[in-house]
This record gives structure tokens, sequence and C-alpha cells, in this order.
């Protein structure tokens, strides 16, 4: 029987790696690609170019906090800032079902506008398809982004041990918000979707010694911890306690028998800083109303080969390895 | 109830387990059978905070994992015919069978939706009146009253497409069974906190008459696993071989006589196949003859010859035989992406338990 | 989860604020500001706050009395 995609090669987890390293990387390699960052990097006259693409699907399309217009301008500027770009240019790509609602359609460019006036960038390119109906679940939106470095070299080749995590803020809620309104759960919950190129300037502009930034969107905080361990050979460990996540948050992943850990941010970022700094980047950060919540949550430490890459220290004391996902989390039936 | 995580009381419990081992004559294996166990205790790293003497171990208490290769083909059949919608709670998608999964027929193009309660099934069938949809009943004591509920709301609905593969299974059988294999040589029970809040303690009175052993019905939380295995402990210490009900603010003697009522009006006992244990009778349910039209039996199916996966041992762990990285396929041939048995796919699976929190001896 | 309304077998249940609709048919004696167990959308069981209490109480006096 021939291999088919599964969802869970979409999943953010192993399989989705697997795909990028087996069937990807290996014909397309080049040193910009084979970093697999958020964005890649590119020498530039005067300067480095920042470039990534994104594509965005998301059931339900409209979810307390935004909507997938809203949502696919700010997940594209966060690529790019978290290589330290400031996003100069974004480009949209529609593929339509036939069938949609316009009035969806204009609740998307709304929220698209309204995304691009918040991080300061325009849409300045676009292209609309429109496939028969049935074959596409209402509207599929890929974006493209350019931006200017202008942080200097960030990167995971940069994490020392020793290094500070710091997290801008309470994690898990868009993720429980969606998943919420997809199970027909109520309550006091709001996806953080959100541009963060103002917080990521501000940590820029203070001086602090920032080593990388991840946005922690499929796959959560441990899955972006997993993969920095995994490129640096070095040992995340993760204070169980430190981590903010809300109540209603939290009672959404009981219910749903998910973690927390391992659900979607969209307006969140991990900074790993200089040991010395992790103070004054907290301080720079809680100084913007956005990011008020931001706090140390764990350390990279050097790794022997025997230890798991990342660690949780619960609440008991004990330690927990955190492993990638595999296959999209599943409900669980006991 | 976050008190029920206080980890002071945590600490101090591990004292006192700690305080007792020391007169242990001997080391202990005490065997969970119930998955959600084998998750809280493997997610809080609870055996990090017992003296050696003490071996946990995970029984047959997930209920995918137990589930035989011939349920799951039989329900990658049934996907693949017309018209056919198959519903089941998402562990079992990716179970692996003798041809492919639920997840593979799916991206096959069959029609595979992954719901979280059995209502949810019924809701299709209202939506889905042109189709069989057929709900895959997997799951112990806890799960089949929902599943009977499911079905008297189709009755009542009217709802002439909806049908249960049923894999129910109950659990003294299943105990009894364990307890008479002189192989195992377990020194107590933790006794699953849901299915008893079902079944009732008074269900494991009769078994634990037969093949006395330290018994405790047990929640979920570290407070309540550590004061389990405190009283489990003592009693081997003691010398006593008691049924002891920890949890006593969910489990009652009776039970839930309502749901244990609907189980009984909708099925009926029978023999059934466990993975890793074979064929024991009265451990399963099968529809009640008054059910008859809402089996999904009824359809015929080919099915490929079951083909247990070479070298797996997932039945030897579900006895609690052997720990999964005995296993010679563990970690290595068998991960969860790629799960060559049933005990790696759920995430309340011993193995996968062991492969995403312990399997880093070096934390 | 805590029950906060109920109308027939049908009840709402409440967890941090987080409501989900639940069916009360496997627990028709459940009453509103009750404590239940919720399983696959139904509730299968009481949770007895008064015990809980009671629980952790004897196990706080008991283990305070072996450290002492």
């Amino acid at each position: 029987m021939s291999r088919r995609i599964v969802l869970a090669h979409g999943g953010g987890g192993r399989l989705t790696r697997e795909l990028v390293r087996s069937l990807f990387l290996p014909p397309l390699a080049n040193p910009q690609l084979a970093a697999l960052a958020d964005a890649a990097v590119l020498p530039w006259p005067g300067g480095q170019l920042a470039f990534t693409t994104d594509a965005f699907v998301v059931d339900p399309p409209l979810f307390p906090g935004g909507d997938l217009g809203y949502l696919s301008v700010c997940g594209t500027v966060n690529d790019l800032a978290m290589v330290g770009a400031r996003p100069v240019a974004l480009s949209w790509a529609l593929i339509l079902e036939e069938g949609l609602e316009e009035e969806l359609l204009t609740t998307f460019v709304s929220g698209a506008q309204r995304a691009c006036r918040e991080a300061e960038v325009p849409l300045v390119a676009g292209d609309t398809k429109v496939v028969p109906r049935g074959k596409g679940d209402r509207c599929f939106i890929t974006t493209a982004g350019v931006g200017v470095v202008e942080g200097g070299e960030l990167g995971d080749g940069r994490v020392r041990p020793g290094d500070a995590i710091l997290v801008s803020g309470p994690v898990g809620e868009h993720g429980a918000t969606v998943l919420a309104a997809r199970h027909g759960l109520a309550g006091d919950l709001r996806s953080d979707v959100a541009p963060l190129w103002r917080q990521v300037a501000a940590l820029l502009a203070s001086g602090v010694e920032l080593h990388a930034l991840h946005d922690p969107t499929r796959g959560g905080v441990a899955t972006v911890c997993y993969e920095v361990a995994e490129r640096t050979g070095l040992r995340v460990e993760l204070e169980e306690e430190a981590i903010p996540v809300r109540p209603a948050v939290q009672a959404v992943m009981e219910v749903l028998g998910l973690d927390p850990l391992y659900v979607a941010c969209e307006g969140r970022f991990l900074a790993f800083v200089a040991p010395g700094d992790a103070e004054r980047a907290v301080a720079v950060l809680r100084g913007l109303p956005e990011a008020g919540e931001a706090r140390p949550i764990g350390t990279v430490q050097p790794r022997r080969t025997d230890q798991a890459p990342v660690v949780l220290r619960t609440a008991f004391g004990t330690w927990r390895p955190l492993d990638l996902l595999s296959g999209a989390e599943l409900p669980r039936i006991c | 109830m976050r008190s029920f995580q206080d980890p002071e009381l945590v600490h101090a419990l591990a004292r006192r387990i700690a305080a007792l081992a020391e007169r242990l004559p001997r080391g202990v294996t005490f065997m969970e059978v119930c998955g959600t166990h084998t998750h809280a205790i493997a997610a809080a790293g609870l055996r990090r905070l017992l003296p050696s003497q003490i071996r946990l171990i995970s029984g047959p208490g997930c209920p995918v994992c137990v589930t035989p290769l011939g349920y799951v083909d039989r329900a990658v059949a049934l996907a693949r015919e017309p018209h056919t919608i198959v519903a089941t709670f998402g562990d079992l998608v990716r179970v692996p069978a003798s041809a492919a999964t639920l997840e593979q027929a799916r991206a096959e193009g069959c029609q595979v939706r992954v719901v979280y309660s059995p209502r949810d099934a019924v809701e299709l069938a209202a939506t889905h009146p042109e189709s069989r949809v057929v709900f895959l009943g997997v799951g112990f004591e806890t799960t089949a009253p929902t599943v009977a509920a499911a079905i008297l709301e189709a009755e009542e609905r009217r709802l002439a497409n909806f049908f249960v593969l049923s894999g129910h299974k109950v659990m003294p059988p299943a105990l009894e069974a364990l307890l008479g294999d002189a192989s195992l040589a377990l020194d107590g029970l933790i006794l699953p906190g849901h299915v008893s809040a079902i079944s009732g303690a008074r269900a494991y009175r009769p078994l634990l008459a037969r093949h006395p052993i330290p018994a405790v019905i047990s929640g979920f939380t570290p407070v309540d696993v550590l004061r389990t295995v405190a009283e489990l402990v003592q009693q081997v210490v003691e010398g006593r071989a008691e049924l002891s009900n920890l949890y006593s603010r969910v489990v009652r003697e009776a039970g839930n006589p309502t749901a244990w009522a609907l189980v009984e009006r909708t099925f009926l006992p029978v023999a059934a196949r466990w993975r890793g244990l074979g064929e024991i009778p009265g451990s399963g349910l099968t529809l009640a003859p008054a059910f008859a039209a809402r089996d999904a039996e009824q359809f015929p199916v080919a099915l490929p010859t079951p083909h247990e996966p070479p070298g797996c041992r997932c039945g030897d762990v579900l006895r609690g035989l052997v720990d999964p990285p005995d296993c010679p396929l563990f970690a290595g041939v068998c991960t969860p992406d790629r799960a060559v048995g049933a005990c790696m796919v759920s995430l309340e699976g011993a193995c996968a338990a062991w492969y995403r929190h312990e399997r880093a001896g070096g934390v | 989860m805590r029950l906060v309304t109920k109308e027939g077998w049908r009840g709402v249940a409440e967890l941090s604020g987080v409501e989900r609709e639940v069916s009360l048919l496997l627990l028709p004696e459940a009453e509103v500001g009750e404590y239940v167990l919720v399983h696959a959308g139904y509730a299968i069981a009481r949770v007895d706050q008064e015990e809980a209490e009671e629980t952790l109480q004897l196990l706080r006096d008991a283990l305070a009395t072996e450290g002492a």
C-alpha cells in the first residue's frame, strides 16, 4: 500500500518534522532552508533581509479574539519578528471555496486590515482562486512577508548553557479558545493572537543580550523547546509552577484531556536571554501592557547524551521529560 | 480540589511510604489497571518519589490497548463500506491493525470522525440520514453506560441509521484472570476509580474473596495515588489483604445503579478476547437481543487474517510480565508515531506513557 | 465540574468558568450546585465535597502526627 499523508503530518510533532527532513530538505537544500528558522535571513546590500511564508487554516474561522484574516497577518509578522526583523511588506493569497459567504470574507479582510495597522505593515500583493464546493474548507490563506533585520544576529546557534528562558505571557490561549469553540465549551476564553514586533523591538532597543526568539505556535511551548534543545544539543529545563496558564485555559485542557504546554499560542514568544540580563528583559516586557505577565520559566543547561532534551520540574519536585507530540493530540477515553 | 495536588502533602506521603517500605521483607509489585492511572502516575513523575522496593506496573487498563486486532480490522472494513461513517474516540484512529489503521483509511477517503461523546455520534446519524453511522464502542464500565444511553437516545429519536460495534469490556473477570496467573506474583492492586464509580466497590468483593490480595480503589491525583500506595504497603507489612476504598468521595459501595441498570438492559455479558490475555469468559459486552438491529456486526465485511506484529510484547506488557523497555521493539522500531503495538498508541498505553515520561533515565 | 443548570436530563456543568453541556441521563439525582464527574459528555457520579474535605483533613492530621 502506498503511503499517504495523514492529518498528523500537519500536527507539528514528529511526523511533521519527518516530512520536512526526509521529503523537503534533501532535494531543496540550501543554508537558509536548512536553518529551519521561522524566517530565512538573506544577505542584502546594506543589511539583512528576512523572508517568510505561512499557510493558515483554522476551524472555526471566527473565534473570540480574532479571525482567520487577523491570524494570517499576525502569524506572518511574528515569524519575521522571531528573527529580529521589522516587517516591511506582506502578500496574501486566498483559496476560496465556492459558496463562501461574502460576509465572512469581509470579516477576514477587516481582520487583516486591523492587524496590518497594529503591526504597521502594508499588504502589497495578493491573489485569489476559487475552488469548487467540497474542494476546500471555506477559505485557506497563504502569506509571504519580508522584513529588515534590526536585531543583529538571533538564532539557536547563539543559545548558551545558562541562558534564561522567558515567556511573554500566559500560554495556550489560542489553542484552548479554538478547541473550546470546536467542542462546544463556553467560558472566559480569548485567543492571544497579536502582532509581536512591538515587544521584540522594545527588547532589541533595550540592549539586553538576546540569543534567540521563538513563537510557540503549532505544538506549543514544549515543541519549541524540544526543537531548540535538539538543534543546540543542549537541554531545556522548565519549571511547571512558573509557566503561566490561565484557569479557564487549564479547565479546557482538563475537560479535553490535553496538556497546555502542547497547544498553540499566536501572540506569545519565548526569549532566550543571557543569564545576567533576564531580570532586565522581564522588566522591559512588563513595561508594555500586552506583556505585563512576562516571566522567566526555565533555563538552558548542558546535556549529557543519556538525558532528555527537555524536562519539566513538576510541582512535586520530580522531573518529567517533555517529548515531541506524536500525531495530533488526541482525546483520551478512560 | 487543588489540595489533592498539594506538594507538601505529596512529600509527606512520600516520606510515610519510605518509612513503611523499610519494614517490607522484600520488593513488592503493585499493578494499576486504568489508563488514567498510567497517565497520571507518569505525568506527575510519581515513580521517582517511591523507594526502589516498590514497583508500579500497568495492567490491562487502557481500553484501546486490550482491544483485539480483529475488532480494529472490522472497524476499518466497515469504514471502507459505501455510505458509512465510522465515529470513534480519538485514541482508536492510530491503532495498528492487520492491514491499515483508521487514520490511513481516512486518508484513503473513508469517513472516520473523531468524537468526544457517543452523543456526538447520534447527532451525526441525525444530520446524515443517508449514511450508516457506526460508533466504535470501546471502553470499560465507565464508557459502556454512555454508549447504552446513546443507543436509547437513537431509539427515542427513531434514528435507524445509528449502529454500535461493541468492543466493551468489564474489569472483574480480567482481574480474576490476572490473579489466577501464578507467573505474575502481584502484591497489590490499584483499582480504577472511574470504573468503580459505575460498578461500585461491591463488584470486586467476590473475586477478592476467591483471590485475597491487598486492593485499593484509588482516585487520580498525586495525593490519591500516593495514599493508595501507602495503604497497599501497610497491608503487605501487616500481612492483611483487604479491599479499601480510598476514593470514597466518588465511589460508593453500590456504584451508580442507574448507569449499571442501563448497561444491563442494553448489553449482555459474553466471552471476549483481550489483547495479551486471550479469551476471558464473561468479560465482554455485546448488544442485547432487543437492540440487535443496532449491532454493526450484522454487516458482512471481508476481514483480513489477523496478523499480530512479530516481536511485539504488548501482551506481556499488559500482564505486567515485562516493563515496556524489555520489548525488543520499544523505542526503536515501535514509537508513538510508528506504533507497532497498541500499547504505544494511546497516551494511556503503558508503552506510550513510558516512552514519553519515563524513558530518559537521566532526567 | 459543578452542575450549574438542570432541565430534565440536560445539564450544564462548569469548571473555572468554562461551561459544557452534560447529559444527566446516568445521574438523574444530581442537583444544581453539586460537583459531578463527567465522562464522554455524561455526568456519571457525584463528587462529595464534604467527604473530600474530611479525607484531606484526616490525612493532614495523620501526617502531622507522624512528622512530629
